[in-house]
C-alpha cells in the first residue's frame, strides 16, 4: 500500500460512547509518533447521548486547518454512518460494526466486535483498528492509552490495553486498500496541546496568580486546568457565584497586586462587562478571556463562531482604551495571553483574549515553550518612582500613574468608581473630570505604539488578498496555498491583534492588491466593517461562516467569489 | 500616620441628621481603639450614600461598583490575606444588587466583616423602596404601596450559619462601636446590620421609631445558641434586638488554601521549574 502525507481521520459515536477517550489516544499517539496534527470537536451540550465527532487530520508536514472529506471514518454508532457516509470519499474507508455492514459492503470494514471483545470495549477495539490502519506502533498506543487511564484501576487499564490489541491484531489479518501515513520526519519531541491549555500556560508563565470563574462552555476547561495547579504554582482559583461576581473578584484580586484573569464565552462576558468599564475607571489590570461561540442568548454551547468582536471592542460604557489580541494559533494562546498580562499591567486597564470553541478544544502538536528566562508581571516592582505624596491617578503625560497596591507600602491607595480626584476621592469638579478622562484616554498611545503587526504572506502585489483574524487564519492560509498550487497570486493578511489598531502597519497592503475578500466566522464581516470604519478602506467581498462550524479551506475555496 | 479624618476639602455629603454621620463616627473611633495602622486597612464599598462614608477616613479604600463590594473585597481580602478588610455598604447595594453575593460571602466565611447601613429606603436615588422596606410602606416609585414582603438579613445569616450576626443601631454609638470592634477581631465573615434614619426619604422609621423599640440584648444572652439565635433574629416589630445574635468558629475561607499562609500573591513570579514539568506532562 502506498503511504499518504497527511490523513483525516473522524470518530463519531453518541456521547458516552467513549469517542473522546478513541480521539485523544489517537492524537497522541500520532503526536508521539511524530506527526502534526489538527483536532477538531464537535459535540452536543449533553453529557450522554446525541452525536459527537473527534476529527483528527495528522501530517507529515505542517498543517493549520481541519478539512471537510474524511479518510477513515470510525463508526462507532449507525448514525456516525449515516450522517458522515457522504463525506468519505471512494479512496477512503468506514470502519463499523459488522452487524450493521455485513463483510462486503465497498468502502467498509465490518469489525467483528460482539466476537473479539464485551460491548464496553468497543471503543477501545476501534481505536486499535483505526491504530492499525494508520501503520502506528503498538508500543505507541497502549502508552498513549496507559497515560490517558492513569488514575484508573489496574483492572481496568489491563483489559483495555488487551482490547487495544486485540483490535490491532484483527485489523492486520484484513486486507484494505487503505494506505497508511507515511513515516513521519525525526525531529525533537513535541506537546498535544489545545487551545485553551496553551493559553493557560501562557498565562502561568506570565505570573497569573488570581483567576476566577463561572463555568462556561468552551472556556471552562482553563479553569480545570488553572484550578488543577493551583496550588503548586502558588495561585487562587476561585468558583464565584456568577460572572459579576467573578470579574469584580478579579478587579478587587488586581488592585491588591495579584496578576488576575478571568474567563467566559458571550453569555458570561455579557454579564462582566459592568467590570470591563470599572477596570478602566479604577485603573486596575484586567485580562479577560472570552471564548467565543454561537449566539445570541445561549445560541449554540458546544459550537465555534467568531460572532463577538464587536462585542468585545465596544464592551463596556464610557470612553476607555482597551487591547483585543485574537490567537490563530495554540502556539499564540500561549504567546498573546502572556502579552495579555503584561499589557494589563503596563496599561492599568482591561485587555482581551479573544477565542472561539475550534481553537479551544483543537489539539495540535506544538514545540515546548522555552521558559528559560521568560519575564512575569509584577505590580510590585521596585524600580517605580513615587512622587510624593502619593496619588493613585497623579496627572501625567502618558496618562500611567503609578500604582502602588494596598497593605504593600507606606502610602494609602485610593481607587474609586466614581470620577476622581488625583488622590482617589470622588469629585463632581468638572474641569477635574475632563483631565481624568484624557489621562484615561492617553493610555491608549501607549498601547497603540506597542500593538503588533498584522500578518501578511505572500505576494506584496497579489491579485487576490485574504484578510482574516483569530483561529480562521489555519484555514486561510491552506485555502491560499491551494490557490498559489493553482498559479494564482494569492497572499493573506491576518490580525493576531486587533485593537488599537494601527492602519499604516496594514492599509498599504490592502492598496496594493487587485483584489480583497475578508474570511471571518460570523455574517457581517466585524473586521472587514472595523476596517473600513478605522481606514476608509471598504472590503466589499467577504466570506462568513456561522453555521456553529470552523472555517475550512474548502469552504473558502467553495465560496470565492469569481 | 492614625486612622482620622481625611485633611481634604470633602465634606460629607450626607443631609443633616443623617444616621450615616454617628455611624461614621463608631467606625473611626473603632479603627483607633483597634490600633490597626491605616495601611494595613482596606476599605471596600459599593454605591449609595453609605457607601461614600470610607471617603471621610483615613485608609486604603475601593469604592467599587453598586452591589459588588463584597465580590471585590474577596478578591482582595485572597491576594493580600495581611490586610484587614471591612466592607461598608447600604441596604440597597448589599441585600438587592448584591444580594447574591451576600448569600456566598457567608459562605465562603472570608475573614472581612460586613457593615451594612440599613436605613429601609433608597436614599441615594431619593426614596424609593429597598429590600428592607416594611410591606405597604408608600414612597414615590410605591404609590399603591410596596408589594414584596421585607428581606430579614439576620435571619438569613442565622440561618445560614454565618461566623458573625450582629445588628446596631446608629443611636446608639458606643455600642456600635464596641460590635464593631467585635466583628473585625472575629475570625471569619462578620455581619453587622447598622439600623439609621433617612431624615429625608424614610418617614416611617425615624429615629424615635428605633429608639421606641431596639432593645440590647441581656449579658446572658448566649449567641453560640443557633435555635435561640433563629428566634432572636425573627424578632422584628414592637421590639427588635440589638447585639451579637449568633456566633461560630466555623474555618475562614482562607485556611482552606496552604497558598494563603505564604503571604500576598503581589510580587511572586511563577516556579518555571514546576511549570515546566507542567508543560512536559503533556508530552
Amino acid at each position: 500500500m502506498k503511504a499518504v502525507e497527511a490523513l483525516q481521520v473522524v470518530v463519531g459515536g453518541e456521547a458516552g460512547q467513549g469517542l473522546v477517550t478513541v480521539g485523544q489516544v489517537l492524537a497522541k499517539a500520532l503526536v508521539r509518533s511524530g506527526y502534526r496534527i489538527v483536532v477538531t470537536q464537535g459535540y452536543q451540550s449533553r453529557i450522554r447521548g446525541g452525536h459527537n465527532t473527534f476529527t483528527v487530520r495528522a501530517s507529515v508536514a505542517e498543517i493549520l486547518a481541519p478539512r471537510e472529506s474524511i479518510d477513515l471514518l470510525v463508526a462507532l454508532d449507525g448514525v456516525s454512518v449515516a450522517l458522515h457516509e457522504k463525506e468519505v470519499p471512494a479512496t477512503g474507508l468506514i470502519v463499523a460494526d459488522r452487524a450493521w455492514v455485513g463483510t462486503n459492503a465497498p468502502r467498509f470494514l465490518g469489525v467483528p466486535f460482539a466476537e473479539l471483545g464485551p460491548q464496553r470495549m468497543v471503543n477501545t477495539l476501534a481505536l486499535g483498528v483505526a491504530g492499525a490502519l494508520l501503520g502506528l506502533p503498538q508500543g505507541v498506543l497502549t502508552a498513549a492509552l496507559d497515560d490517558l487511564f492513569g488514575g484508573k484501576a489496574l483492572s481496568v487499564v489491563e483489559e483495555n490495553r488487551q482490547a487495544l490489541i486485540k483490535g490491532m491484531e484483527w485489523a492486520r489479518t484484513q486486507s484494505t486498500a487503505f494506505p497508511p501515513l507515511a513515516p513521519a520526519v525525526e525531529g525533537p519531541r513535541r506537546l498535544m496541546l489545545n487551545g485553551n491549555e496553551a493559553l493557560a500556560l501562557g498565562a502561568l508563565s506570565a505570573g497569573l496568580k488570581f483567576f476566577a470563574f463561572y463555568p462556561m462552555t468552551p472556556s471552562t476547561s482553563i479553569a480545570l486546568f488553572l484550578a488543577h495547579h493551583a496550588e503548586k504554582m502558588g495561585m487562587i482559583v476561585e468558583q464565584a457565584e456568577d460572572e459579576i461576581a467573578a470579574v469584580n473578584m478579579a478587579i478587587g484580586a488586581s488592585f491588591a497586586g495579584a496578576p488576575s484573569m478571568v474567563a467566559t464565552s458571550g453569555g458570561g462576558f455579557a454579564l462582566m462587562v459592568e467590570g470591563v468599564s470599572l477596570a478602566a475607571m479604577t485603573e486596575t489590570p484586567l485580562v479577560i478571556v472570552v471564548a467565543q461561540r454561537p449566539a445570541p442568548a445561549t445560541g449554540l454551547p458546544t459550537r465555534t463562531e467568531q460572532g463577538d468582536l464587536d462585542f468585545v471592542l465596544h464592551a463596556g460604557h464610557g470612553e476607555f482604551p482597551r487591547a483585543v489580541f485574537a490567537p490563530g494559533s495554540v502556539e499564540e494562546c500561549f504567546h498573546l495571553t502572556r502579552l495579555a498580562l503584561e499589557s494589563a499591567e503596563a496599561s492599568q486597564g482591561p485587555v482581551f483574549v479573544l477565542t472561539d470553541q475550534f481553537l479551544a478544544d483543537s489539539y495540535r502538536a506544538v514545540s515546548p515553550f522555552p521558559l528559560e528566562g521568560l519575564s512575569w508581571v509584577n505590580p510590585m516592582d521596585p524600580l517605580k518612582e513615587i512622587p510624593l505624596p502619593y496619588q493613585r491617578y497623579r496627572l501625567s503625560e502618558s496618562g500611567l500613574s503609578p500604582r502602588l497596591l494596598p497593605g504593600l507600602s507606606d502610602h494609602l491607595v485610593v481607587a474609586d468608581s466614581d470620577e476622581h480626584t488625583e488622590d482617589g476621592h470622588l469629585t463632581e469638579d468638572l474641569l477635574v473630570r475632563k483631565k481624568m478622562v484624557e489621562k484615561r484616554w492617553a493610555k491608549g498611545v501607549w498601547l497603540k505604539s506597542r500593538a503588533l503587526a498584522p500578518d501578511y504572506r505572500g505576494d506584496p502585489n497579489p491579485d487576490l488578498l485574504l484578510v482574516t483574524w483569530g483561529s480562521s487564519r489555519g484555514a486561510v492560509v491552506e485555502a491560499a496555498d491551494t490557490l498559489k498550487q493553482r498559479g494564482k497570486r494569492v497572499s493573506v493578511l491576518s490580525f493576531p491583534q486587533i485593537w488599537p489598531m494601527v492602519p499604516n502597519l496594514f492599509l498599504p497592503f490592502l492598496e496594493a492588491a487587485e483584489k480583497v475578500v475578508s474570511v471571518e466566522g460570523n455574517l457581517t464581516g466585524q473586521l472587514a466593517r472595523l476596517i473600513r470604519r478605522e481606514t476608509g478602506f471598504f472590503i466589499t467581498q467577504r466570506i462568513g461562516r456561522y453555521d456553529g462550524l470552523p472555517i475550512t479551506p474548502e469552504y473558502i475555496l467553495r465560496h470565492l467569489p469569481e | 500616620m492614625s486612622t482620622g479624618e481625611v485633611d481634604h476639602t470633602v465634606q460629607p455629603a450626607w443631609c443633616p441628621g443623617c444616621g450615616n454621620f454617628s455611624i461614621l463616627k463608631a467606625v473611626k473611633k473603632a479603627l483607633e481603639e483597634l490600633k490597626l495602622k491605616p495601611e494595613q486597612v482596606l476599605f471596600v464599598s459599593g454605591i449609595g450614600q453609605a457607601a461614600k462614608a470610607p471617603h471621610y477616613l483615613q485608609v486604603n479604600l475601593f469604592n467599587g461598583l453598586h452591589g459588588r463590594a463584597l465580590p471585590a473585597a474577596t478578591g482582595a481580602k485572597l491576594a493580600n490575606p495581611s490586610l484587614t478588610v471591612v466592607v461598608e455598604s447600604g441596604d440597597g447595594c448589599t441585600y438587592g444588587e448584591g444580594g447574591n453575593h451576600f448569600l456566598a460571602a457567608i459562605r465562603r466565611n472570608i475573614d472581612l466583616t460586613l457593615l451594612v447601613h440599613n436605613n429601609q429606603i433608597y436614599g441615594l436615588t431619593k426614596g424609593q423602596a429597598s429590600p428592607t422596606t416594611e410591606a405597604g410602606q408608600i414612597t414615590k416609585a410605591q404609590p399603591g404601596g410596596v408589594a414584596s414582603a421585607p428581606f430579614n438579613p439576620l435571619a438569613v445569616a442565622v440561618a445560614m450559619q454565618a461566623g458573625f450576626v450582629a445588628r446596631a443601631f446608629s443611636g446608639l454609638p458606643d455600642h456600635l462601636t464596641a460590635l464593631i470592634k467585635e466583628g473585625v477581631q472575629h475570625k471569619g465573615f462578620s455581619l453587622i446590620d447598622i439600623l439609621q434614619p433617612c431624615v429625608s426619604f424614610n418617614k416611617v422609621n425615624t429615629h424615635a421609631w428605633y429608639q421606641k423599640r431596639c432593645y440590647v440584648l441581656p449579658s446572658d444572652y448566649d449567641p453560640t445558641d443557633w435555635e435561640r439565635a433563629v428566634k432572636t433574629a425573627m424578632e422584628w416589630g414592637e421590639k427588635i434586638p440589638l447585639g451579637l445574635i449568633y456566633k461560630n468558629n466555623r474555618l475562614t475561607f482562607e485556611e482552606h488554601f496552604s497558598v494563603l499562609q505564604r503571604g500576598p500573591l503581589a510580587g511572586k513570579g511563577p516556579d518555571f521549574k514546576v511549570l515546566k514539568e507542567i508543560m512536559e506532562g503533556f508530552f
